[in-house]
């Protein structure tokens, strides 16, 4: 089931959460929210649930719109929302139940679909339990398991791994990977190492608006630019071996590094590698190498540029 | 589909209130106190009035229903604000119509319930003389109709609020007016504001039922308040504004 946003704007008294924001989500994709806090993942993850209205555009969700018929949208979404509120009071089963008769799960099924969320979600142990007495993780899997209960379309996630820890999140992952194969999911995340790993695709959303879109290996290479390189040149002086570096021509900037004595950030010209030059130069002056390591810009650097510099 | 929805708000709410004693609570006081003050008070109860009637019982459910009312109420919606499940549903596929009248129709069917429980007086009254049934159908029907109305409030003050005493206190309040205060006042004034105010007494309405008068201003007195206050309640989660 697609996702289409078509420009869509909230504001909220003098602030705008929402600043005609727009884009897609096809069938099977994995779609990561990124973005700083207030920028706006939230409202819109609200907006296409139909918990709030946008004062401008609209959202397609499968073909319906938000706006005319937001019944038809809620049958096809299961959502988590951030926080993960529950009803601490119930029983994880009946809780379970009660989402699933409200989701319109049929009466015949809905014991089988009870039985297959907490097989999927691994809450066999707690299903009894009162919702308030379970611990975070668990409360999450229970949020995770209400969410898919209908088995809907369309899955979106508000950082659904807050607070879990290590090994929990390995779990939650591996279970929307799972999950999201045959269905839409947009997830938000404030663990860029996540969401390198979980989605197919990269929205950085700032200010209401979006500032980055793209698989994560296409952000990371847009942002690239110059190669990096981190050397580590022994057997020579400090200075001889720095102005050396410095006169090659495949070199752009050359650093000193606080580190150690002997390693040096090297940046190259546009488009050229200096690798194989520092190299020859070692061996013609006698120098060794011990370090020659490019240093990769990750997503959490291209995130800071595109969320900093406003 | 839409009563449906509505049920399953209804049945979820009902088994809360049992499931944290809430009922068991009311339903344990209310007995307690009515089997009291029906049966052994010794100023006003049966035995000494020593007829065959069911009022002792109406005069204190008219209160203590009053009370209890309020505190049932009171974390309908404002707690669901305050944990944020009010979210939650909301995006379920479920109105906000139907959220309101689940709420409404169990709280309705715990005073319901609870006045079911006190139909043993009735027959036992009715064992030791004799009794104007008819009188005690309409008895039963005030206090219905005057719970419906009181829930209907107390709902809308749940919903203005995510702090549930505030809504304990707003309901009582706003429920003292119609209680007593505007009972009062009517008497302090006279002419259109006399009648007004006297219309809108709570007591006035409800004593013209006991007596088995049934008349259309009453039913149209007790329908406004629970629709006036159903609808607001609709209002204020619309607006949403304690985000």
């Amino acid at each position: 089931m697609d996702i289409c946003v078509k420009s869509i704007t909230k504001t909220y008294g003098p602030q705008k959460a929402l600043d005609e924001l727009s884009f897609e989500v096809k069938t099977g994709e994995i779609l990561g929210f990124l973005g700083p806090n207030g920028a706006g993942k939230t409202t819109t993850m609200k907006a296409i649930t139909c918990y709030i209205t946008p004062d401008a555009g609209d959202i397609l969700v499968g073909g319906h719109s938000v706006l005319q018929s937001p019944d038809d949208v809620k049958q096809n979404i299961g959502y988590l929302p951030e926080n993960n509120p529950l009803y601490l009071d119930m029983p994880v089963l009946d809780y379970l139940s009660f989402i699933g008769e409200l989701q319109g799960v049929e009466k015949a099924l809905l014991e089988g679909r009870l039985n297959e969320m907490v097989r999927i979600c691994g809450l066999n142990d707690e299903k009894h339990k009162k919702i308030g007495e379970l611990s975070k993780g668990y409360r999450q899997r229970v949020g995770l398991a209400q969410a898919l209960i209908h088995d809907p379309q369309v899955l979106i996630l508000d950082e659904p791994t807050t607070g879990l820890d290590p090994n929990q999140i390995i779990e939650i992952r591996e279970l929307i990977k799972e999950i999201g194969k045959a269905k839409t999911v947009i997830l938000s995340s404030h663990i860029l190492a996540e969401v390198e790993a979980t989605c197919d695709r990269v929205l950085i959303i700032n200010k209401g608006k979006i500032v980055a879109n793209g698989t994560p290996e296409a952000l990371r290479n847009q942002a690239q630019g110059k190669e990096m390189l981190k050397v580590c040149i022994k057997g020579g002086e400090k200075n001889d071996i720095y102005k050396a570096l410095r006169d090659l021509p495949e070199t752009d900037i050359v650093s000193f590094s606080e580190l150690n004595n002997s390693l040096f950030e090297v940046e190259s010209q546009p488009d050229q590698s200096s690798c194989q030059a520092i190299f020859n130069l070692c061996v013609s002056k006698g120098w060794y190498l011990t370090q020659l390591t490019p240093v990769e810009k990750n997503l959490e650097d291209v995130f800071r540029e595109l969320t900093n510099e406003n | 589909m839409t009563m449906k929805q509505i049920w399953i708000i209804t049945k979820k709410e009902l088994k809360g209130y049992f499931d944290s004693l809430m009922a068991y609570i009311l339903i344990v006081v209310f007995l307690g106190l009515s089997g009291f003050f029906t049966w052994l008070y010794g100023n006003n109860d049966v035995f000494f009035i020593n007829r065959a009637t069911m009022q002792p019982f109406f005069g204190i459910a008219y209160w203590t229903l009053f009370i209890f009312i309020p505190a049932l109420t009171m974390k309908q919606i404002a707690e669901e604000y305050k944990t944020g499940t009010i979210e939650l549903l909301l995006t379920k596929p479920v109105s906000d119509w139907q959220v309101i009248s689940g709420k409404f129709l169990a709280t309705f069917l715990l005073i319901v319930i609870s006045l079911v429980l006190t139909i043993p007086y009735y027959f036992s009254i009715a064992s030791i003389g004799p009794v104007d049934h008819g009188s005690v159908l309409t008895g039963y029907l005030g206090l219905l109709l005057m719970s419906a109305a009181y829930i209907s409030l107390g709902i809308f003050a749940s919903s203005v609020t995510s702090n549930q005493i505030v809504a304990f206190l707003l309901a009582l309040i706003v429920g003292i007016f119609f209680q007593i205060i505007f009972g009062i006042s009517a008497s302090a004034f006279s002419g259109v504001t006399s009648d007004v105010l006297g219309y809108l007494d709570m007591q006035y309405h409800y004593q013209s039922i006991i007596r088995g008068v049934i008349d259309s201003k009453n039913i149209i007195y007790f329908a406004s308040i629970i629709l006036v206050g159903l609808m607001a309640s609709e209002l204020s989660l619309v607006k949403r504004n304690i985000n």
